[in-house]
């Protein structure tokens, strides 16, 4: 094959470079600008080196925050990738039913994040929200402002019903391109309905399961509107989760340094989890 | 092993029929026998997957039932049915590797695995899949997956019947007669009933002993490939078997003859008879190119036409002429003289038919 070489193509490349340049490159050196100086303002600053990361990664608060987060996000993860898988699957498929269920799974996804936390923060009062008042009712004492354990699985439980319907479209979607005649072969071949989900279905929601997964660990590793006004990170630090502990650095102490060392090591956390999940979800796939 | 057996069987997708032209299958009665190899064969959308269908199991019919060896199933779901269907477009199961793949059918039903693996072992060998057997079906050929979708269904020894809804469309053309002859082989081997659905009736005259030729919704001639070819019993039939189609002609029934134009066609006395005792002024006539007779010169008992072309096929020429303004064809074998400018052809009674209707008009002596 001959290849023509024609460098004037860099050219139509460039708006691209731009863009990505000034809505992420630039940003982030700002980013590491602070996290390397101590500025205390645009005249007044010096040059520190690695000393914000080490401040970060030996503080405890920060440690505690990191944990919170794992825990959090792994658990969110477990309980809304198979329940929106399950939802995915009990959801009509034709008629009018479909159309209803789909803008019915479909809400809570349209309402703002504090929103959200208000919302829970209303409905899990034990005086005039109808689920803590249901819960005191069976007996249970249940108050999220007081207790942690309570704190915990409210937060889970606003962001399993803010997020699982975002799996169950994925998957909703992954399920309706299977063509049918994959279902009528199981059936001729006598397949369980187990086996129908083990080896139709799920492969062939791997590619949608990805980006469920993914998205949903960004997402949930970045929580930040919903606790903060549901519990305000209490009680205590129960709820604190890294995005909180973050802004309070940044804005709350004006500790623009560490926070920015801070950001940076968040930032990668993120980055090498999502490549950690990819890599191991398509290596699932592949030829043994 | 079953004789299956359509009863007064209909079927349409529409809620509120309103007549015959909104049922994809209309009332026919039809039996497959127990052990034969079928062909089903028919233009697009003429009904024939949907038949495949209903006899499988994947589709209720609105009317009539379905009968295993005398047994209704029709309320039977196709697990019930122990039936294996082979569909147009190959189907595996991505993540299985080929053993498991062809496997499957079996652990399905919870046969030892001892008997699986001499199976899966036998199945693979005869389809040649013997080396892929460890590999993940989901970085196969095309062929090859349609080789593992029809092992699915050629492990179980103990099915009612075999279905294949064009099988092959997806395969080489090389490699399809090779399958195809192996099919022939495993229907020898293991004596099962099976029904092939395809429009190619080259396909379906290789494969099968009997062709169920299907028609807007309705089988309209169930034969060996040579009674398709020499008797359609309907002009469809004529038209889509055979390379050209039969030619056919309006006539008009006179009292002593049948007339075309100015000609006058052959025909039996007891045909003429029958038409005139039925009041039938106008049929249809047909008579297939290769029985056209071709004379050399002139002749009493030959029409003189117009040659309009010639095509060359190779072995055998396609004469196109204008009889009475209608264009016709007639085979030449490769020794015959080329005629050009006039054509003097004869129709012999044997093979001109006579239709009504689109049926075949049979009178026997």
């Amino acid at each position: 094959m001959n290849k023509v070489e024609n460098n004037k193509a860099w050219f139509l490349v460039l708006p691209v470079f731009a863009i990505v340049a000034f809505s992420a490159i630039i940003p982030l050196m700002t980013v590491v600008n602070y996290s390397v100086q101590d500025i205390f303002d645009p005249q007044t600053r010096y040059f520190v080196g690695t000393e914000w990361f080490k401040m970060v990664m030996t503080d405890s608060d920060l440690h505690g925050a990191l944990l919170r987060q794992f825990i959090f996000s792994f658990t969110i993860l477990a309980i809304e990738i198979p329940l929106g898988i399950a939802v995915a699957l009990m959801m009509p498929t034709k008629g009018r039913g479909a159309s209803l269920a789909l803008i019915l799974v479909a809400i809570p996804l349209l309402i703002p994040w504090n929103v959200v936390g208000t919302i829970w923060q209303i409905f899990g009062r034990g005086d005039i929200g109808l689920f803590g008042a249901a819960m005191n009712g069976l007996g249970i004492d249940y108050n999220y402002a007081s207790n942690p354990m309570h704190a915990w699985l409210t937060v889970v439980l606003m962001d399993v019903w803010h997020w699982t319907p975002l799996v169950a479209l994925l998957c909703y979607s992954g399920l309706r391109a299977i063509p049918e005649v994959y279902y009528q072969a199981a059936r001729i071949d006598r397949a369980s309905r187990w086996a129908v989900f083990r080896y139709i279905q799920l492969p062939k929601l791997t590619n949608v399961l990805i980006i469920g997964v993914l998205l949903r660990f960004m997402d949930s590793f970045m929580i930040y509107a919903e606790p903060f006004v549901l519990t305000g990170g209490g009680p205590g630090t129960s709820t604190t989760f890294l995005s909180q502990s973050l802004v309070t650095q940044a804005i709350g102490q004006f500790d623009l340094g560490p926070a920015a060392a801070f950001s940076l090591v968040y930032f990668l956390i993120i980055l090498a989890v999502c490549w950690v999940f990819y890599t191991t979800i398509m290596n699932m796939q592949k030829d043994k | 092993m079953a004789q299956i057996t359509l009863n007064t069987l209909a079927h349409t997708y529409t809620d509120q029929p309103r007549g015959p032209e909104d049922y994809a299958i209309r009332e026919m009665v039809h039996v497959w026998e127990q052990g034969g190899a079928y062909a089903l064969l028919g233009p697009s959308g003429c009904g024939k997957s949907t038949l495949l269908n209903i006899i499988s199991g994947l589709l209720e019919p609105s009317n009539g039932e379905v009968l295993f060896d005398g047994k209704r199933v029709n309320e039977l779901r196709p697990e019930e049915r122990n039936i294996a269907q082979v569909f147009q477009f190959p189907v595996v199961y991505d993540t299985m590797t080929v053993y498991d793949n062809l496997a499957f059918p079996l652990r399905n039903v919870g046969v030892p695995e001892h008997k699986v693996k001499s199976k899966v072992y036998e199945v693979a060998e005869i389809l040649e899949l013997t080396e892929q057997l460890k590999r993940k079906a989901k970085g196969l050929s095309a062929d090859q997956k349609q080789k593992v979708s029809m092992g699915r269904g050629l492990v179980r020894d103990d099915v009612s019947a075999i279905l294949f809804d064009e099988p092959l469309t997806v395969i080489d053309p090389q490699l399809k007669w090779k399958l195809r002859r192996k099919l022939k082989q495993i229907h020898e081997q293991f004596n099962i009933t099976m029904v092939y659905v395809t429009h190619d009736q080259l396909e379906a005259s290789t494969f099968a002993d009997k062709i169920a030729v299907m028609y807007e919704g309705q089988i309209v001639q169930f034969g060996t490939p040579r009674q398709l070819f020499e008797n359609p019993a309907h002009t469809f039939v004529g038209y889509f078997i055979g390379s050209p189609g039969m030619n056919f002609f309006e006539a008009e029934v006179t009292p002593e003859h049948l007339r075309f134009g100015q000609s006058i066609l052959p025909a039996s006395r007891h045909m003429l008879d029958y038409l005139h005792e039925h009041g039938i002024h106008k049929v249809t006539m047909g008579i297939r190119p290769e029985f056209v007779h071709v004379w050399e010169g002139k002749n009493d008992d030959a029409y003189e036409v117009d040659v309009d072309f010639v095509e060359d096929l190779g072995t055998y020429k396609i004469l196109s002429f204008k009889f009475h303004g209608q264009v016709m064809k007639a085979r030449l074998s490769e020794d015959q003289k080329v005629p050009s400018g006039q054509a003097y052809i004869s129709f012999p009674e044997q093979w001109t038919k006579v239709y009504v209707d689109d049926y075949l008009v049979e009178v026997h002596a």
